[in-house]
């Protein structure tokens, strides 16, 4: 049985007119929430979010699951911090930069990945990650251990002065909208349903007339456009970039999001987000190794709980039917 | 001296000493692979806590050194076996559940048993290392006449040579290994025949395991003993396994072997390299041959 299999169906979740009311509730909770809680660690939260939902359109809508995805997430910090830093580029442009640099290290990595299929995609995803970590470490530019650190956070378009939170806030928030956007359209699309096909039967795709790898690619390409949309958003609002975003554990913690929301459903990465990024920030006050922590939630999860939270609020709407 | 021209020259100890870390590197690699192509022959399951378990093997030496005196001899036969427990134990209450689903919630569990396993070492012992020395019987240097080898590094490569060639004749020229092999080809089919095919799995899953803490034990006196030893080595791993391919036994050795020796290699020609050329190497394989050097095409 397939990983995104058991949730088929789970994109088509509920009936439209009750989910233009959750997005509407979802986007005004959104709008309020700077004024109540730390603004940084709601951008933190979103940028995580996004990058959740662009890991989950490989896992959950074409059945790929990369254990490399922190190379773009961290790839996009560097070049943004870099480009808005070394280079002075205007933040847009400089977080633009950092996207279009993930989603080309996407296609090479996609390139060799997509040859092999099911655990060896993954294994070559995290190999290939991990290569990524150590020319990290080599080069110069990304300062090794310490970091690009210092980035300037600019303004937007000139105007906006994005050194206070709260305005930078509103900035975050409609990157991480648009990228949601861009993911449900993709999905929802004729593209995206071959996709799906893909994952649920190849043979069959490639024998209906579907390049598959081709499609495949696509896919790649897009989801590690969109994590370096995320990357570089995050790099600008710590105003750092380090080798903690391209190492092998980032990888699994957007994995562990992703589990925990519910593979295959569109809300539920970003709720997986929220979770660990909030138990991570918990976790950080007390005495407690959140290593350990996010291991104990991937086995139950594994274990008992593979549909994530928005899976098993799915079932029990279903079943109520 | 050894001259590549318009490269490097260097002194032929130099290169020999290099070539024997590499040997030794490619040791490991082998071991390792060789445990993982095991496990996921017979279980579909790619065992992320590999390197965990490796790391769990120089461990318990530490230990049975530091609270029990149990020098290095015992503990070349107790760490295996209480590494292989643990196993039984993962397999009996997770991973068993784990074969009726798709194979990447096999990697996922692994991998989470990984992070709890080591976060709670580190925990308990930061990221330094403990020193864990030779037996007295196998320190000091050898003479070869061209090199020095300290004798404890030449055990090391001609004791993992044996176990891999153990391994290879266990499961290619004997009984239990005829089973093993007849239930990776169709398990429902070897057990109406009578045999006790859970058992195997979870026996395979302990043996594959019980390689990786042999190999921690072997590595113990080399590196020290450290809750991150395991885990850098396991996606080297994974590169190895993917470059040779899963197929064969004695493919995943000799790859082990190869990629050791060319690892060390680079370090002597081109270090700035040496840490990615294991993975440079599995990006061509995968270009020129995606199945793997000794892997059939699926």
């Amino acid at each position: 049985m397939s990983l995104a299999a058991r949730q088929r169906g789970a994109a088509a979740e509920g009936r439209s007119g009750f989910n233009t009311l959750l997005v509407a509730a979802t986007l005004l909770a959104a709008l309020a929430a700077p004024f109540i809680i730390y603004p940084v660690f709601l951008m933190n939260v979103l940028c995580f979010a996004l990058f959740a939902s662009a890991f989950n359109l490989l896992i959950g809508f074409v059945g790929l699951l990369s254990f490399g995805h922190a190379a773009f997430f961290g790839a996009a910090a560097y070049v943004t911090a870099h480009a808005a830093k070394v280079w002075g580029l205007p933040t847009e442009l400089a977080i633009l930069l950092g996207a279009l640099a993930a989603a080309a290290l996407g296609f090479v990595v996609g390139f060799l990945a997509i040859r092999r299929q099911g655990i060896y995609f993954s294994m070559i995803t995290l190999a290939l990650a991990q290569m990524f970590y150590f020319i990290c470490l080599e080069v110069p530019f990304t300062h090794g251990e310490d970091g690009i650190q210092g980035v300037p956070r600019g303004t937007l378009f000139g105007i906006v002065n994005l050194d206070n939170n709260l305005a930078f806030y509103f900035v975050v928030l409609a990157i991480v909208a648009a990228g949601h956007l861009a993911i449900w359209r993709i999905v929802n699309s004729p593209f995206g349903n071959i996709l799906k096909a893909i994952r649920d039967n190849e043979p069959r795709a490639i024998s209906l007339g579907y390049n598959a790898d081709s499609y495949k690619l696509r896919a790649f390409v897009l989801s590690a456009g969109l994590a370096g949309l995320a990357g570089g958003t995050n790099a600008i609002v710590f105003q750092l970039a380090t080798l903690t975003g391209v190492q092998w554990q980032s990888s699994g913690e957007v994995i562990l999001m992703t589990l925990l929301g519910g593979i295959g459903t569109l809300a539920g990465p970003p709720i997986g987000a929220a979770i660990t990024v909030g138990l991570q920030t918990y976790l950080a006050a007390i005495d407690f190794p959140v290593t350990v922590l996010i291991g104990l939630i991937f086995v139950v999860c594994v274990l008992l709980f593979r549909r994530g939270v928005a899976g098993e609020i799915l079932a029990y709407i279903r079943k109520r039917k | 001296m050894f001259c590549i021209p318009y490269v490097k020259c260097l002194p032929l100890i130099a290169l020999y000493g290099q070539l024997l870390l590499g040997l030794i590197n490619g040791s490991f690699y082998a071991l390792l692979s060789l445990g993982l192509a095991v496990i996921f022959g017979m279980l579909r399951v790619i065992n992320f806590a590999h390197g965990a378990l490796y790391m769990l093997g120089a461990f318990v030496s530490w230990w049975l050194s530091i609270a029990f005196g149990i020098p290095y001899w015992g503990a070349l036969v107790l760490a295996p076996l209480a590494v292989g427990v643990v196993a039984v134990v993962i397999e009996k209450t997770m991973l068993h559940q784990m074969y009726r689903l798709d194979p990447l919630y096999g990697l996922l569990l692994t991998f989470g048993i990984t992070q709890v396993i080591e976060g709670t070492f580190r925990y308990f012992y930061g990221a330094s290392g403990q020193p864990y020395p030779p037996p007295a019987a196998l320190s000091g240097p050898l003479n070869l006449g061209f090199m020095i080898l300290p004798i404890y590094r030449g055990w090391v490569v001609l004791v993992s040579i044996l176990a891999c060639l153990g391994t290879w004749l266990l499961i290619e020229r004997t009984r239990i290994g005829a089973y093993l092999r007849a239930a990776t080809e169709n398990p429902v089919l070897v057990q109406t025949f009578g045999i006790n095919v859970p058992l195997m799995m979870t026996l395979t899953y302990a043996f594959g395991a019980a390689l990786a803490g042999f190999a921690g034990v072997l590595a113990a006196p080399i590196y020290q003993v450290s809750p991150l030893m395991g885990t850098n080595l396991i996606i080297i791993v994974f590169a190895v396994v993917v470059a040779g391919g899963m197929g064969s036994i004695l493919g995943a050795i000799v790859t082990g072997y190869i990629l050791g020796l060319l690892e060390g290699l680079t370090k002597v020609f081109y270090p700035e390299a040496s840490n990615i050329v294991i993975f440079v190497v599995m990006a061509i394989v995968l270009l020129l041959r995606p199945a793997g050097l000794f892997g059939r095409a699926a």
